[in-house]
């Protein structure tokens, strides 16, 4: 049976009602469009046709063991660990003590999520649908106003596929009420050696004055496959810090959408993906600016070894309401073979006139003058390289906010480097 | 008599399919100031480049000893282990990496290679300044990154602090003098004499008399047309700074 007929399948079998008028609505939508295929303009250089025709086990029942999981745990940097198995957040597995933070299901909060989840959202893709067709076990992570929390809620993602492939789909829905404040961080790690196929969306959204830093640290093994979908939301004089970074994992599409829907609102996107292998790693953000005097600052760095490739598509629309806009984006990448490759495209779509918009895109080889510089002065050419590379990587790793997760992603880049 | 530390014969260089240097020869011995001079295009840069081993230019013919050993077979940074610097005459900028950090891993490199401990963040620290003393360069312009935005003093500046840092054998200072104003110019000059010993030489590159003045030169060799046209002492880049270099273009000129 071909994956879309059993995912429909399962749809007919599950009998819950959670959010049942937004899940029916999102099934039609995915019904009509289907999977992503390379024919889509936004998927013409993700190719997810080999990934898709593998049989998965649909979100099977979680197996790990306790273990198993601490395991992970450990490498991780010190938070307050929420731990997700094949899709499913497990409240016995997770810290306690959430320090003011509620982390629910979506179930028992029925009526907000409800209100909110995957609603007023700029875009929608196909993948963003199935996901919510399917959002009946979601996780509700609420910061209640005013609450500002210190150690980083780090979602912990963890995927076993020691037995068959595994398709899952966590669904979160974050709310980050009038003046709240938080650092929020997801990882993900597929144990075993089958393919995980991981659909995510994440629904974000912070109300009046809320401040967010928000972290996707990838760096799961090659039989990953992994979309994932942030649709992050300012109302208004919100500031959110968001970082994506790539180390691992063999098919990654991050699809990023900021929606600044009123005035002052602030938006730093960094990124960073470092391939080796034939790893894909795919960004596709969209910065949203809706209305008057809001600030978006994007920087998005590759660096390509050996046969993988990379993906840059960044959407800035400045709509004819947001005038007094600065938005500004840079894409930089450095090929280190001569069978790397990256497609890079920036758009801006500028409806106001009274705004200050950049926008860049380059792509190269490591500079040969700077190698010969070191060179000359007695660094051998491997060092030198490394010299260059880190020197490269750094501006965006200099952004990172959090000391403990900035601390943790040297040392991951390290490693890769 | 000394024993020459830099040997050159007969060495012929070229770029893509453009012959620049046509059969140089030259001794350098310790303790010696050399002045290549000569005029525009006439394969000076390229010499300094072609001793500190760029790739860009391929040797077509010739030998270079260094100390006994093929300098044509060493790579770059085998060059600069073995004590040969060379200050650009465009020093690169490079984003992202301090002065400080590129330093540390060039003398660590260096030192390595010449079977030496690597320096500890103390005595590394102490090294340096010591050499920023020496060379009158400001801690706070070390710890940006590498000539990112320095103004033209400054990175040669910070060239003739790599070259303290360092300690070569063997200096070659392409083109130093351009762009400096008068007082750049001493200060760097400064630097330069300060570094000098009995033991190591300096190859000074220039177009023009005036960086003379303050590195004073045993011998000033004239390049024209990828060949050393006329050799003599101080005094011939005197000559040089007055009558220019057309006498020495015609007198080459009817040679061959």
């Amino acid at each position: 049976m071909e994956l879309k007929d059993t995912i429909l399948q399962h749809y007919r079998e599950q009998t819950s009602d959670v959010i049942a008028d937004v899940r029916q609505d999102a099934l039609n939508t995915f019904n009509q469009i289907g999977f992503p295929t390379i024919k889509h303009e936004e998927w013409k250089y993700t190719n997810l046709k080999q990934s898709l025709t593998k049989p998965y086990a649909i979100q099977p029942a979680a197996t790990l063991s306790k273990a198993a999981i601490q395991e992970v745990l450990d490498t991780l940097p010190k938070g307050i660990f929420l731990v997700f198995v094949n899709g499913i957040f497990q409240p016995e597995l997770s810290d306690k003590n959430l320090q003011g933070a509620e982390v629910n299901s979506f179930a028992e909060k029925v009526d907000v999520v409800q209100r909110y989840f995957g609603k007023n959202l700029p875009f929608t893709d196909s993948m963003q649908s199935l996901n919510i067709a399917f959002a009946q076990q979601g996780t509700f992570i609420r910061i209640p106003k005013n609450v500002s929390i210190e150690a980083p809620l780090f979602c912990v993602f963890l995927t076993d596929t020691q037995t068959e492939n595994v398709f899952v789909q966590p669904s979160l829905f974050i709310l980050l009420e009038d003046g709240a404040q938080a650092t929020i961080a997801e990882s993900y790690h597929t144990i075993g050696t089958n393919t995980s196929f991981t659909n995510l969306f994440s629904h974000i959204l912070l109300q009046k004055d809320a401040y967010l830093d928000a972290y996707k640290i990838q760096n799961d093994v090659v039989s990953a496959v992994q979309i994932n979908t942030t649709q992050l939301v300012h109302e208004s004089k919100c500031t959110s810090h968001t970082t994506t970074i790539t180390l691992g994992g063999g098919i990654t599409r991050n699809n990023l959408s900021i929606s600044l829907q009123s005035e002052h609102n602030e938006a730093y996107l960094n990124g960073l993906y470092v391939t080796q292998g034939t790893m894909h790693v795919d960004n596709h953000t969209l910065v949203d600016h809706a209305m008057p005097n809001c600030y978006s600052n994007e920087l998005y760095k590759g660096i390509l070894n050996d046969t993988s490739s990379g993906v840059f598509n960044g959407k800035i629309w400045v709509r004819k309401d947001a005038q007094k806009t600065n938005a500004f984006q840079s894409n930089k990448n450095v090929l280190m073979s001569k069978e790397a490759s990256v497609n890079t495209k920036p758009q801006l779509e500028i409806f106001a006139d009274d705004v200050k918009c950049s926008h860049g895109a380059t792509t190269g080889q490591l500079d040969e003058q700077a190698l010969y510089y070191l060179r000359a002065r007695g660094i051998g050419e491997e060092s030198a390289k490394k010299l260059l590379v880190h020197a490269f990587a750094f501006d965006v790793v200099d952004k990172i906010k959090n000391s403990v997760i900035k601390e943790y992603l040297i040392e991951a880049l390290e490693a890769k480097l | 008599m000394k024993r020459s530390m830099l040997s050159i014969k007969n060495l012929q260089a070229r770029i893509e399919e453009k012959e620049i240097l046509r059969g140089i020869n030259l001794e350098v011995k310790p303790g010696e100031v050399h002045a290549i001079m000569g005029p525009n295009g006439s394969g000076k840069s390229t010499l300094a480049s072609v001793l500190s081993g760029r790739e860009d230019y391929e040797v077509t013919g010739g030998d270079v000893t260094f100390n006994g050993k093929d300098l044509l077979e060493l790579s770059p940074e085998d060059r600069a282990r073995e004590g040969i610097f060379l200050a650009f005459q465009y020093p690169v900028e490079i984003p992202g990496v301090s002065t400080i950090n590129f330093m540390k891993t060039a003398v660590n490199e260096v030192r390595e290679y010449r079977g030496q401990d690597p320096l500890d963040a103390v005595s590394f620290l102490k090294l340096m300044k010591e050499k920023m003393k020496l060379v009158e360069i400001d801690e706070s312009l070390l710890k940006r990154a590498l000539n990112e935005g320095f103004s033209g003093g400054e990175k040669k500046r910070n060239e003739i602090f790599q070259m303290a840092m360092l300690e070569p054998k063997l200096a070659i200072l392409d083109e130093t003098d351009s762009g400096l104003d008068i007082d750049a110019l001493r200060i760097v000059a400064n630097g330069v004499n300060k570094l000098k010993s009995k033991d190591n030489a300096v190859i000074v590159v220039t177009h023009y008399q005036r960086l003379l003045d303050y590195i004073v030169p045993d011998y000033v060799h004239v390049l024209y047309k990828g060949r050393i046209v006329k050799s003599g002492t101080k005094e011939l880049a005197l000559e040089l700074e007055e009558k220019g270099y057309d006498w020495i273009k015609a007198e080459a000129d009817a040679v061959v």
